[in-house]
């Protein structure tokens, strides 16, 4: 998957979690938590969302990587990389 | 076929918690005893009409676009969104008191100025008590236990202002008498109060449907009629649960939403006269369907909590109920957008499960045509008197509770204690719903929810 793409899986992932929220205008470098008001519930869901979607196993001591859609993208990168467009 | 979760009672706990194992691909399963789903929070249709059984209203209601708090959290952990519940806000509701009624409405700002007139000398200690319930622990998993009675005294003293505020407190939600943990007393204060009240137009059947739906969707099973006769227990963990009918389930884990004492004696290890006490606190509704809106009659309320002294007794009644206080609440008087299509009136009052246990089907009908009557005339001392306007009669009893909960003795808020982590004696089996601790309708959910991702899902 190419960098778009896997920001587009991201944001799929964040738009199943928040219906409700208008992510157009998420800005890449500022924390999910502060733009979304995300709590520990919710980022536990992304990691069983990339679980579920990409069998990306992610240990908890790295979930703190996924805090803003840049470092998201950065970390997962190397792990999507060789993966199909889902 | 072995399943990786069985949940005892389609709930609104069970279903919450079925959803997000099925979402996540778990092979679950959902065994529920009646006929129906739903169990505290059910509906039943009679004489061509339909009745909801436990909603009055929803509590911890957000507008649209609340990022935070639970009704937000449970939406997107169920993936739901806000309008999906179409949601109306109450009007607004009262406490009354002898010679004294404090309003409030899902703007809290209502509440205080309240408080803050009829109560001037009480007005500092009001907002340092709001001040420190809204910092407690959400989830009310904190591990100290405090007496909420004790707290709220530290701050507030003039017993007539506690004693009404603890009135709709301890009647949404008190599993003992008098008294609450103070954990559990912040959690419902801010449901009711900071947060607020609100119901679809189409009440819980709609709510119900929606997590139904959905937990199906995700390839969840459900069975009804599947009663669970006991949960065979080999080694320290379940090894498969038995039904009624004598069909054998094998599974990895159980989470149940029966109840604590309930669920202990379904474990084939825990020999019965291990002491799990039953909650003793049960109540009755009657229910009158009116001829016109009550708006027409001047009751402009969504709900009156009543207490006829100054002193407010909740506990066991001698009686079959209580006729001292209750709680009235018109499901018309919320903000839809178009009206229901008749008036209803709501009247909750404690009760004696045994009183009403121990009566033949003859004197169970008779005195439910007696203690309508009887409560009835006990609430309108404090609302417009609707009496001429009744075209259809209903009434619930202790019964009616232990029949869609199964919990014993009709105790509707469950066991007086709690088991906030929800775990068990076996590793493989938790409870969740009103014994964990949370109360009402999105407590019941977030209950499941929290319990399913801290358990059942990290496997």
């Amino acid at each position: 998957m190419t960098t778009a793409e896997i920001e587009d899986a991201i944001l799929d992932i964040l738009s199943d979690i928040a219906p409700d929220e208008d992510l157009s205008g998420l800005k890449k470098d500022i924390p999910f938590r502060d733009q979304l008001e995300l709590d520990s519930m919710d980022f536990l869901d992304i990691v069983m969302e990339l679980r579920k979607r990409y069998r990306i196993q992610i240990p908890e001591e790295e979930y703190t990587e996924l805090a803003s859609m840049s470092s998201t993208v950065k970390y997962l990168e190397p792990r999507m990389r060789d993966m199909e467009q889902a | 076929m072995r399943y990786d979760t069985i949940i005892i009672g389609a709930g609104m706990s069970g279903l919450a918690a079925g959803i997000r194992l099925a979402h996540f691909d778990q092979r679950v399963c959902i065994l529920e005893r009646h006929a129906t789903i739903g169990g505290l929070n059910s509906f039943y249709r009679r004489r061509g009409r339909k009745y909801d059984v436990g909603l009055h209203a929803i509590t911890n209601y957000a507008p649209k676009g609340t990022r935070h708090g639970p009704l937000a959290r449970m939406l997107r952990q169920l993936r739901l969104a806000w309008d999906e519940l179409a949601l109306s806000p109450q009007v607004g509701s009262s406490i009354i008191f002898p010679g004294i009624e404090l309003k409030f409405c899902n703007d809290f700002r209502l509440f205080e100025a309240e408080v803050g007139k009829l109560f001037p000398r009480q007005k500092d200690g009001f907002r340092r008590l709001v001040a420190e319930l809204s910092e407690y622990d959400q989830l009310g998993q904190s591990g100290t236990r405090r007496s909420a009675r004790e707290v709220v005294g530290t701050y507030i003293n003039d017993p007539l202002l506690a004693e009404m505020i603890f009135c709709p407190v301890l009647f949404y939600g008190g599993a003992r008498e008098h008294d609450m943990d103070f954990g559990q007393f912040s959690i419902m204060f801010r449901s009711i109060f900071l947060e607020g009240l609100a119901r679809p137009l189409a009440g819980v059947r709609l709510i119900l449907r929606k997590l139904v739906r959905k937990f199906k969707a995700l390839g969840g099973e459900l069975r009804l009629r599947a009663g669970v006769d006991r949960i065979a227990v080999k080694d320290g963990s379940v090894e498969k649960v038995v039904l009624e009918d004598g069909a054998e389930l094998e599974c990895q884990r159980v989470l149940s939403s029966a109840g604590w004492p309930e669920t202990m004696r379904l474990c084939d290890d825990v020999s019965p006269s291990r002491g799990c006490p039953a909650g003793q606190l049960s109540l009755v509704e009657t229910i009158s369907v009116l001829g016109v809106p009550p708006r027409t009659l001047g009751y402009d309320r969504t709900m009156v909590f009543y207490n006829d002294s100054e002193d407010f007794h909740y506990r066991r009644p001698d009686e079959p109920a209580d006729l001292h206080s209750g709680v009235v609440c018109s499901p018309n008087n919320f903000a839809y957008a178009q009206p229901l299509d008749e008036g209803v009136m709501r009247i909750t009052a404690l009760a004696n499960y045994d009183r009403w246990a121990a009566m033949d089907a003859e004197s169970y009908e008779l005195a439910k045509l007696r203690w309508y009557d009887r409560i009835v005339a006990s609430a309108v001392r404090f609302i417009p008197d609707f009496r001429s306007s009744v075209i259809e009669t209903e009434m619930f009893t202790p019964i009616t509770i232990h029949r869609f909960t199964g919990h014993e003795k009709g105790a509707v808020y469950g066991a007086a204690e709690k088991r906030y982590d929800g775990r068990t004696h076996l590793k493989n089996l938790f409870i969740c719903g009103t014994d964990q601790g949370l109360v009402g309708i999105i407590g019941a959910i977030i209950s499941g929810i929290s319990i399913a991702n801290k358990h059942l899902l990290r496997v």
